[in-house]
């Protein structure tokens, strides 16, 4: 099919261009030379991405993934416009509204953030401007409330934050013809954690509550707790349905790494789950953090998900994980 | 003749010989069952508890392994996990194989591999093209590639989703990536594997598997699965022992009178030298008793 098209387009362009001065047989051979260059440059720079630094990816049914701008991006596009999960860092903002005009040039309706931290939500202000809703305005930026109180907090331009939050366990509505649902878990990777679920694209984006990169980002701070990851991943693997033998069907979106199926979840969740009962057993025997860290109860994680430097350590998330159990004792 | 006769006639060679080249390709088609003798208490009743026995394996993989409880496998989600391609050939299976060509010029454009055990499928594409990025999703069986060396196909498979290398509970990650050398002597295939992990492995591990053509492909071709609920427990729990607590693991080294150090893996057990440490603990062992 591709392969005629291409065909299709370049004999039309020999016979405009240079049916004078080339013969029949040398337009077919120049067609199927550039036919065989383009099959081989083509799946090339659709891995890429339209942009060096922002690649998208086609996940499945109506979302997208852009890769490159701080967290994950997803992205929905349909005949009513286009609708982004967390726009990603300021300094990317450019770069991820030229990678969605790639995919669409219908108006930005809506933005949804999994959570608060900049990574995510940082390019919230100019990607609202670049859209608009129905009524004219910038596009609506969703979120769960906490989400609100947190970026007010940190003195966010108004422009943007979420004004557009739920409070409850969830909010839905209809968009680009299928449902979306946002999921609150509490207490997870922060206080206003979102689990965004396109059912008939039957993809979830998970936010970090799930990351395939590191070890779950717990920010106390702001009010995470390890347990609320738990459940969070437990949330997620309870609406993936796989597709067959534990494989396909629901695809999940990690906040930061890989696109992922409900086996890949399962995995993580299996890891938080027994680092947090290791540590637990040795809060229970009198551990203190610094016997707890060098007892390296993650150590069968640690060339996967650990670090030694960073934003994210080994030790940090053992601390954090010591921490949130010590003060639930 | 002229200068554009030879040239012509460069051509005509050109074209007329590399068909022949693409066809003078051995071809693994065909319906292929194991041979289990090799490896057979590993691949047949399984790995005892505690045997890493000749595995590069990290000091993490090994506290995978002990803290492996098979039990994980009565949570719903997890009874229909399937063998990755990194394990799937050592087990009883049938694979199936046949090409697929590009009808216009008969190159091979991908050869296909249909496993029976838990239904799966593999794409090796001979076509030259790239592996995904590495933000694509992850599979069973991975992203395969190949190319013939002479006779041998090699395959490079990447995206792999992470599962085990031996049934005992030491796992393979998400960042494997599998060599596979495919050698067909008449009716035998010869399988070779080569997994490197950086986060279980310090050392490539390596295994070995022979097929036998199967003229009369009987038997089951399918595996359906459906998950039930075998246990009553709560969402956030996972069985598995917590680190020193699995008496099991060591029963392995009791019962077939090895040193507990032996059957611990990594790297230098995998080589003969290790024969000369394995006389020293068992020299250390019987002085200890």
């Amino acid at each position: 099919m591709s392969l005629s098209l291409k065909l299709q387009d370049c004999r039309i362009a020999g016979l405009q261009k240079g049916r004078e001065r080339l013969p029949e047989g040398s337009i077919r051979t120049f067609c199927l030379a550039l036919s065989a260059i383009l099959q081989f440059c083509i799946p090339a720079i659709s891995a890429q991405g339209p942009i060096p630094d922002i690649r998208t990816l086609h996940v499945q049914g109506n979302v997208h993934i852009l890769v490159g701008a701080g967290g994950n991006v997803a992205v929905q596009i349909g005949d009513e416009g286009v609708l982004v999960v967390d726009p990603g860092l300021a300094s990317t903002s450019d770069k991820v509204l030229a990678a969605i005009r790639q995919l669409s040039d219908k108006p930005i309706r809506w933005i949804v953030n999994t959570h608060m931290h900049p990574d995510h939500t940082g390019a919230n202000e100019a990607v609202s401007k670049a859209g608009s809703t129905v009524s004219g305005q910038p596009a609506a930026i969703v979120a769960h409330e906490g989400v609100l109180t947190r970026m007010t907090e940190a003195n966010i331009p108004s422009a943007g934050r979420p004004l557009n939050t739920y409070y409850g366990e969830t909010k839905d509505f209809f968009f680009n013809g299928e449902s979306i649902v946002l999921y609150h878990d509490p207490a997870a990777h922060t206080d206003g954690d979102s689990i965004v679920f396109f059912r008939r694209s039957d993809v979830l984006v998970a936010g970090d509550i799930y990351v395939t990169t590191t070890y779950p980002v717990i920010d106390l701070k702001n009010g995470g707790g390890v347990q609320g990851v738990i459940n969070g991943l437990n949330r997620i693997l309870a609406l993936a349905v796989p597709e067959h033998q534990q494989e396909g069907g629901t695809y999940v979106i990690a906040g930061h790494g890989r696109v992922s199926d409900e086996a890949d979840v399962l995995e993580y969740r299996d890891m938080v789950v027994i680092v947090r009962d290791r540590i637990r057993d040795m809060i229970k025997k009198g551990m203190t953090l610094e016997q707890v860290k060098a007892a390296k109860p993650s150590l069968d994680y640690d060339r996967q998900y650990g670090a030694e430097s960073g934003l994210w350590t080994t030790a940090m998330f053992i601390e954090a994980v010591f921490r949130d159990l010590s003060a639930k004792k | 003749m002229s200068r554009w006769g030879v040239i012509r006639l460069l051509v005509l060679l050109v074209v007329l010989l590399v068909p022949l080249r693409v066809s003078a390709q051995v071809n693994l088609s065909g319906d292929w069952s194991p041979r289990q003798h090799e490896d057979q208490p590993d691949r047949g009743p399984g790995p005892e508890l505690g045997d890493y026995t000749g595995m590069p394996i990290t000091d993490g993989a090994r506290l995978y392994g002990d803290s492996w409880d098979a039990s994980r496998l009565t949570i719903p989600e997890h009874q229909c996990k399937v063998h990755g391609s990194p394990y799937i050939y050592r087990g009883p299976l049938q694979v199936r194989i046949w090409e697929e060509k590009n009808l216009r010029t008969q190159e091979v454009v991908a050869i296909k591999h249909y496993i029976s055990t838990y239904e799966q499928s593999r794409t090796i594409w001979m076509d030259g093209r790239p592996h995904p990025p590495e933000f694509a999703p992850h599979t069973w069986q991975g992203f395969s590639t190949g190319r013939w060396s002479g006779d041998i196909l090699t395959v490079t498979t990447t995206h792999i989703k992470s599962e085990w290398f031996r049934r005992n509970g030491i796992p393979y990650s998400d960042r494997t990536t599998l060599i596979e050398h495919y050698i067909r002597h008449g009716d035998v295939m010869s399988h070779v594997t080569i997994a490197t992990d950086p986060v279980n492995l310090t050392e490539p591990y390596i295994k070995s598997q022979e097929f036998v053509i199967n003229p009369r492909p009987q038997g089951n071709w399918l595996w359906p699965c459906e998950y039930v609920e075998e246990v009553d427990r709560s969402k956030d729990e996972v069985p598995h022992y917590l680190p020193g607590q699995n008496s099991f693991v060591f029963e392995f080294a009791a019962r077939h009178g090895i040193p507990v150090e032996a059957t611990r893996g990594g790297a230098e057990t995998m080589y003969p030298e290790y024969m000369k440490r394995l006389r020293t603990l068992a020299t250390r062992d019987g002085a200890a008793k």
